[in-house]
């Protein structure tokens, strides 16, 4: 049977991703903050000068290399890059939706957004 | 201070924010960045990072229950995405140039203004007046009511679309959502029902603010240890402030009192900001 996508359809989507992306991102950075408070608890922080983040959370090789030894900041900061995805993952369905609407010009205002997310990308890297 | 002291602050600080925030509609996020500069010390940059954080958080939270719903104008949304996110990543390229005591009084202006709005009388104004740019972006819509689906048209899009270029760029520079910013353009120039805008421009948010936040993320500026109870505090604030909501009628003391706090701190930053204290 071929039903045909509609609206509502692309809605209840789109809805499901936003709640999973938030779930999943959530729980990582949970589980990351514990791992972080009980090995740095008693540390001592201080956030007054802005000195960037340490280099191990700073790119996408350190962050994976921190996931593999348990090291809580990385974890969370994995956690994090969900969560900056999922509104990004939300647009790219919408475009998938579009076209299976065959609405064209919609599906082309959607990836007109993507492009300038990844240009938004490419351009903090130039920074 | 130690890690667990601060972590523990930040946490209770970002849950009564996100409460305060999602009751009153102004967001969380405004009041992260006063939270962590001023009562915290710490240093504005960081503090942007984690509000973005958050910001995504809560607006991905609250959308996905009022996109299912039906409420929000998904095509209205993508379209002026457009906008927010050029105006974002704009906004987010500049801010390394811009003195950080400018960035606080900038805020400090947003911040009074977003209180305002948020006192403004909300009048459910339904238009019919055809407008052809509108009717050729299929930009008009209808929502849902208890009394059945109520049709609306959308007017000057063009108007609605360069108010949505400043959101974002306000967005990208000072890590908040504005979306005090983006109703303003969508219920007060494009005359969308005050429902829609809200919901659509809730919408929005997390798409602007993750075109800020893959910059700043390259920065450094989103640091794990201060994003991680802010995110977790203002999302929780912000769902039991949904359900508290549901339960209450008028929250409209509520409201009066947020906007004096909002006020006085946001002319805490505009002082700190004028005397180069931040």
């Amino acid at each position: 049977m071929t039903k045909k996508f509609k609206d509502t359809d692309m809605q209840a989507v789109i809805g499901w991703i936003l709640r999973a992306g938030v779930l999943v991102s959530m729980s990582v950075i949970f589980i990351g903050g514990v791992i972080y408070l009980y090995r740095h608890g008693y540390t001592h922080v201080d956030y007054s000068k802005f000195v960037g983040v340490p280099d191990f959370v700073s790119n996408p090789a350190g962050i994976i290399h921190g996931i593999i030894t348990l090291r809580g900041r990385a974890i969370i900061q994995a956690g994090i890059v969900l969560l900056i995805a999922t509104p990004v993952i939300r647009v790219v369905f919408s475009a998938i939706g579009f076209i299976m609407e065959r609405d064209f010009l919609y599906t082309g205002i959607t990836m007109l957004v993507l492009l300038i997310i990844l240009a938004s990308m490419i351009s903090g890297h130039a920074g | 201070m130690s890690v667990t002291i601060l972590t523990l602050i930040i946490l209770v600080g970002s849950y009564l924010a996100g409460l305060l925030g999602s009751l009153t509609g102004l967001g969380g996020g405004v009041v992260i960045i006063p939270l962590l500069t001023i009562l915290l010390g710490v240093d504005i940059q960081y503090a942007i990072g984690a509000s973005l954080v958050s910001v995504i958080a809560t607006s991905s939270g609250s959308a996905a229950a009022y996109v299912k719903e039906g409420i929000t104008n998904i095509r209205l949304g993508m379209f002026l995405e457009i906008a927010t996110t050029i105006g974002a990543m704009v906004g987010a390229l500049i801010a390394v140039y811009i003195p950080t005591n400018f960035i606080a009084i900038l805020f400090g202006v947003i911040l009074i203004l977003s209180a305002v709005m948020s006192l403004k009388k909300k009048a459910e104004h339904i238009h019919q007046q055809k407008s052809v740019l509108a009717e050729k972006l299929k930009l008009n819509g209808s929502f849902p009511t208890p009394a059945g689906a109520v049709p609306y048209t959308v007017r000057n899009v063009g108007g609605g679309f360069f108010m949505m270029l400043f959101a974002g760029v306000i967005s990208g520079l000072l890590g908040i959502g504005s979306g005090a910013l983006k109703v303003l353009a969508m219920d007060g120039i494009m005359r969308i029902p005050f429902k829609v805008s809200t919901t659509t421009s809730n919408f929005m948010i997390g798409v602007t603010a993750a075109a800020s936040a893959v910059v700043y993320l390259q920065r450094g500026y989103i640091d794990p240890g201060l994003s991680m109870p802010v995110a977790i505090g203002v999302l929780l604030g912000a769902l039991s402030g949904s359900k508290i909501l549901v339960h209450t009628s008028s929250s409209g003391w509520l409201r009066v009192v947020f906007a004096v706090v909002v006020t006085f701190l946001a002319s805490q930053m505009i002082y700190k900001g004028i005397t180069g204290n931040i």
